[in-house]
């Protein structure tokens, strides 16, 4: 499965790299600037579809006692931070040349950050608890008050007056982008989600194998014969 | 190419973004695969104890 996710995603990422960087026109507003939308968009979406995956797998946690559906949440918290940063400098870097400003404290922006906050949040709590299952319970509700979060994000645009641009892609009617523009940040997208499944994979792999390490099944898939 | 790589001005802000998001990625692939690493060397170097009794 993650051979075929990694692969996937880089053939995606690669027809889409060639999209966004060759192939676009410019922008007839922000000229070659817009660019950068082709690693941001996919970098924020990313981080809350991570966000939303980690408190699906928390609630499952909590509610059917799972461990594997921990070991997914926990795996999804470091990957959505990372992204969620990276959303926040590319975003920023976007805003210098067209806002004039590299930050505003604007509803998208700020709930944004505020999400970062909650993937920190987050890893500090289960980090700072050495049971593991008071961490896993303890994290799976932060996780989950925080999903509050995700439509505040995504309406931000909407309900308060805001800098960032409104919905291009997820709205009634066409997606206002010629298609030229929109393939590439479609096919950007989906590599970025198929990267994340490929990595949320590897890492809950590993961490199955941190908390069941004592069990006779990973003994016998790792090689360790029983004493 | 110096034309595209200009990117009408906007190199600067263009081409940042592009290598910040290569460099998350690589990272991530590193770390996931270090953590699995360290996971399978945890687990080999532990005696089986649970589940035993099976």
């Amino acid at each position: 499965m993650i051979p075929w996710l990694s692969s996937l995603a880089a053939i995606c990422g690669a027809a889409g790299l060639i999209g966004a960087l060759g192939l676009a026109p410019p922008d007839y507003q922000q000229g070659e600037g817009y660019r950068i939308i082709f690693v941001h968009v996919p970098a924020a979406v990313l981080s809350t579809v991570a966000y939303a995956v980690m408190a699906t797998a928390a609630g499952v946690g909590l509610i059917w006692r799972m461990n594997v559906a921990h070991a997914v949440a926990a795996s999804c918290a470091s990957i959505g931070a990372w992204f969620t940063a990276l959303a926040l400098v590319t975003g920023s870097l976007w805003g210098r040349p067209m806002w004039g400003t590299y930050w505003e404290w604007d509803p998208r922006l700020t709930s944004e950050l505020v999400l970062l906050f909650l993937y920190l949040g987050y890893m500090g709590l289960r980090s700072a608890i050495d049971d593991t299952a008071r961490a896993d319970r303890a994290s799976a509700v932060l996780a989950l008050v925080g999903v509050i979060n995700l439509p505040i994000i995504h309406y931000s645009v909407d309900w308060w007056n805001s800098l960032h641009q409104g919905h291009t892609l997820l709205k009634f009617g066409k997606a206002s982008m010629p298609p030229s523009m929109l393939t590439p940040l479609l096919l950007m997208m989906l590599a970025f989600l198929l990267y994340f499944g490929a990595i949320v994979l590897t890492r809950a792999r590993g961490a199955v194998l941190r908390r069941e390490r004592q069990a006779r099944w990973i003994g016998e898939i790792v090689g360790v014969t029983a004493p | 190419m110096i034309q595209w790589l200009a990117m009408g001005g906007y190199a600067r802000f263009v081409w940042p973004c592009y290598l910040l998001t290569a460099a998350v990625i690589v990272l991530n692939i590193y770390l996931a695969r270090r953590d699995f690493a360290d996971a399978l060397r945890s687990a080999r170097r532990r005696p089986t104890a649970k589940g035993n009794e099976q």
